[in-house]
């Protein structure tokens, strides 16, 4: 505070500051932090009594075991499949780059419920597809996705795009020189890449595999949907099966599981983070074209290849999906006449849980995205200009709820409203507690974006509006919401399109009422209704595309850094 | 009345003094010029007269009003200051036209619409934008930019207008020709205006009075005339005008006249303090005649074309550079005299 008047001039905006940070902060990092008191404390008094026991359960143990195997062996499945696009794409002349990306980015921004769900629908006995191409596994036979085999792969799959975008963004920002400086002394092909760039992206690359693991660690729509059914349990699913079998008497027990998953991540983040600080050292200097490296004659066969991948793990799953959402009930072979849209119309049309969720998820995200939008525009702009002490620590916190497994935020939200300080009401059940735990988990969604681009905007933007007599309201208002519109709007989609397909948060928050799409498709799926859950996860992913190609659409009217598949 | 003055204004950055002690006063009206090299506090002290920063100790008042005061903390914002700032960087707003770059100050001033379009319309025909007025910031040239800042500044008709290096990003052609739209408007509204700069020729040209500034002290405060003829310092010296600072090994004054032994010749001096204490002297090309007679030998080093005239860069006996111009040419390595006539001689504290 003492700071921000000193430096920034203005005392509005100091005031404004600490009023909005008060709010962020409450938001965002109040319910880590209410955790953290859970776990430590047994029954109100501080002891690690219970904490001791819980961690001592067999349950517990293998459970830690299956998350830390499944999120390690993903993450090496990732970081094959990401690396090796991210360097053909940053590095060489392949043709189509941006539709490769885009497609490469498919995998993160569809909901994890939705990949397992559609990739079941290629594999199996009863698959749809394998049916109607008459190649089915006789009936009885196991569907090989249902084990920890089947996890890491999706898992893999599912995260590939971090590394991805991770690495390839580290690639561009080494200088084309250095590459042709490399080749100018006689370095050729393979010893280049070795020699030259494997060492200047290893930064990026361990950033990038850190990241991965602490996501695949907090997955919990895979291997809710994969696991459950084989018997296979991780920490997420585990805290989930224990919350929904017995309710909130074992609040104490499922946070201290939530800590546990917390601290591996948390590891996982400080690994990243000393990473990344490490590559920012490494890439001074100007960087200009991005690298082009011709492939010659093995140019076209790398592209079969890489297209061929991208089919495999994209376009099949979906066409899958798309059979199973087409036949008249589960387990029927897809033929001309059996070919039908009741899954549709019955799942879209008639269903009132699904007209509920629908309702619920789309206001839900629109709401956060409001809120958000209008909390982050302000305060980033005020972080910027009056930076403190405090909005500095905030800066440095502010992506935790992100970065922290969604089972482990909805444990601290349930922990910090189930009853509100000072009154009996509780906020447990309602919507108001999905809308909370959006709000704070989506905070860096929408905030990074708009950093970014304010980090860009000449502050004299603010200043010369300032000298001519506009007051702070005016200035934000007139000039520094028109600047930052477009990289607003690009977080309020980005907010809007994780929101709407959340499952992580709402799988532990929802109650009759208050279902989200993403809980709608896991309990449909679980009920069996898989054709139905599959046109509605297929009309999912319609929407995901829409609103990516919408930004993709827009981009070039961003600022740098805003879209965060094209960094 | 928008006289500006300071008191004891210091400003520090997270410990390191950028200004310290700066007492001085600006008239209404008058054209100064802050003239120093980077980081020398000038555009720190231009932001602490707009109020983009709150002195760390001092005060700063324009007119009647206290502005700033380190003492009690308070301060007036920049946006209820009524002063014009011009960026280097412009600071047009992209997403406004010309016209409502302009009219935006007296937007925020709640004018009635008829009075905001016609001072704006006058704004855009004095700095001859009228053609552009629908135009976006993007679409112009660097020149017409500035003229935007200029106008967008001066529409609300502020006490006083600051200007942080408004010339910088301009070509040299463009620079002049704008130097005279500046003089020119300074004289049409007798605002008092003060201009922050690097380039000792645009203060030159523009301000009624320069104040030099080097290490947050502002160094001397003169019309530019004595600045050049009378330097307080070797920094000024050095700083303003081309010249060598020599040290002077004795002196003696008598009534009439001060002569200083200066590299080893007997020389009249001219002095502020009739002799006591002055222990350099500033020898500027027009101090220095190329006789064959001349008070001491020196050898050309380098020969640079000014147009009609040469710079001799020339390096007496022992060892000293000095600068000497000629209408002649001369050779490098070519051995000539120099006689030295009435240099400025000062004291270095």
């Amino acid at each position: 505070m003492g700071l921000a008047t000193k430096s920034g001039g203005s005392r509005s905006e100091g005031r404004l500051l600490s009023a909005i940070l008060v709010v962020a902060i409450c938001l965002t990092l109040a319910p880590v932090l209410r955790l953290f008191v859970e776990g430590v404390t047994d029954q109100g008094t501080p002891g690690l009594a219970l904490m001791g026991g819980v961690l001592s359960q067999p349950a517990t143990l293998s459970a830690l075991k299956h998350s830390l195997i499944t999120a390690g062996f993903g993450t090496l499945v990732s970081l094959v499949l990401g690396a090796g696009f991210a360097f053909l794409v940053a590095l060489t002349d392949l043709r189509a780059k941006a539709a490769l990306v885009f497609c490469l980015m498919i995998p993160m921004m569809i909901p994890p419920q939705i990949t397992a769900l559609s990739w079941t629908q290629i594999m199996g006995p009863s698959s749809v597809l394998l049916k109607t191409l008459g190649l089915a596994p006789p009936l009885g036979a196991p569907q090989p996705l249902y084990s920890a085999e089947g996890i890491i792969l999706l898992l893999g799959i599912q995260h590939m795009s971090i590394i991805f975008l991770t690495l390839r963004a580290g690639l561009r920002a080494i200088p084309q020189e250095v590459v042709e400086a490399a080749r100018i002394s006689g370095a050729r092909g393979l010893r280049t890449w070795w020699q030259v760039v494997m060492p200047l992206t290893l930064p990026s690359l361990a950033a990038g595999t850190a990241i991965t693991f602490v996501t695949a660690l907090g997955n919990f729509g895979i291997p809710a949907m994969l696991g459950i059914p084989a018997g296979y349990a991780t920490l997420p699913t585990l805290v989930y099966q224990k919350l929904a079998g017995m309710g909130t008497s074992v609040l104490a027990e499922v946070s201290v599981l939530a800590m546990l998953i917390g601290t591996v991540a948390v590891a996982g983040i400080l690994v990243q983070r000393f990473f990344q600080s490490r590559q920012k050292v490494h890439l001074v200097g100007a960087t200009s074209r991005p690298l082009a490296i011709p492939l010659g004659a093995a140019r076209l066969p790398v592209e079969i290849l890489l297209w061929a991948v991208v089919c495999a793990i994209l376009v099949l799953p979906m066409f899958g999906l798309l059979a199973t959402s087409l036949v008249p009930a589960y387990g029927v072979p897809l033929r001309l006449d059996t070919v039908t849209l009741a899954s549709w119309s019955e799942v879209l049309l008639r269903q009132p849980v699904t007209a509920r969720a629908f309702a619920n998820s789309f206001g839900l995200a629109l709401g956060a995205a409001l809120v958000l939008m209008a909390l982050c525009l302000p305060l980033a702009w005020l972080m910027e200009r009056n930076p403190t002490r405090l909005s500095r620590l905030f800066d440095s916190l502010l992506d935790l709820p992100y970065a922290l497994p969604g089972v482990v935020l909805s444990i601290a939200m349930i922990l910090l409203l189930i009853k509100l300080p000072f009154t009996e009401a509780t906020l447990y059940g309602t919507i108001w507690i999905i809308f909370l735990a959006y709000l704070a988990r989506f905070f860096a969604v929408m905030f990074r974006p708009v950093q970014a681009s304010l980090k860009q905007l000449d502050p004299a933007m603010g200043e010369a509006a300032q000298s001519v007599g506009a007051s702070l309201f005016q200035r934000l208002r007139d000039v520094i919401l028109p600047l930052s519109a477009p990289a607003a709007a690009a977080g309020a989609i980005l907010v809007f399109l994780t929101a709407f397909n959340e499952l992580t948060v709402s799988a532990l928050l929802w109650s009759s009422g208050t279902e989200t799409l993403g809980v709608v498709i896991f309990n449909l799926d679980d009920s069996g209704e898989t054709a139905m859950a599959s046109a509605l996860a297929m009309t999912i992913v319609f929407v995901v595309m829409a609103l990516m190609a919408l930004i993709e659409l827009f981009s070039r009217r961003f600022p740098k850094g805003v879209v965060p598949w094209q960094t | 009345m928008a006289d500006i003055s300071l008191s004891s204004v210091g400003k520090t950055f997270a410990g390191a003094p950028a200004l310290s002690d700066i007492t001085t006063r600006f008239e209404d009206g008058e054209f100064i010029a802050l003239l120093g090299p980077s980081g020398c506090g000038k555009t720190t002290l231009l932001r602490l007269l707009a109020g983009f920063e709150m002195p760390s100790a001092g005060q700063i008042g324009i007119g009647r009003r206290t502005m700033a005061d380190a003492g009690s903390g308070a301060m007036v914002p920049p946006e209820r200051r009524n002063i014009g700032f011009v960026f280097q960087s412009y600071a047009l707003w992209p997403h406004m036209s010309v016209r409502r770059n302009i009219a935006y100050p007296l937007e925020i001033r709640r004018l009635a619409r008829a009075q905001i379009a016609e001072q704006t319309e006058a704004a855009l025909a004095a700095t001859g934008l009228g053609a552009y007025a629908g135009r976006m910031p993007s679409e112009l040239s660097g020149g017409q930019r500035q003229r935007v800042a200029l106008a967008r500044c001066l529409v609300s008709d502020p006490d006083a207008v600051l200007l942080d290096e408004p010339l910088a990003n301009l070509d040299v052609a463009l620079r002049a020709s704008m130097q005279g739209v500046f003089t020119d408007f300074h004289r049409r509204t007798g605002a008092t205006m003060v201009y922050v700069t690097h380039d000792q020729a645009e203060a030159m040209a523009m301000a009624d009075r320069i104040a030099v500034l080097d290490r947050g002290t502002i160094q001397q405060f003169d019309t530019p005339q004595t600045l050049y003829e009378r330097p307080r310092n070797r920094f000024v010296a050095e700083f303003v005008g081309r010249g060598t600072v020599v040290p002077v090994q004795a002196v003696e004054a008598t009534d009439s006249a001060v002569h200083a032994q200066v590299l080893g010749a007997r020389i009249a001096v001219q002095s502020g303090r009739n002799g006591g204490g002055i222990d350099h002297v500033c020898l500027r090309p027009e101090n220095l005649t190329i006789t064959e007679t001349g008070d001491l030998r020196a050898r050309v080093a380098r020969v640079t074309y000014l147009g009609g005239k040469y710079l001799l860069e020339t390096v007496a006996d022992c060892g000293t550079r000095l600068l000497a111009e000629t209408r002649a040419k001369f050779d490098v390595g070519a051995q000539l005299g120099l006689t030295i006539t009435t240099p400025w001689a000062f004291s270095e504290d």
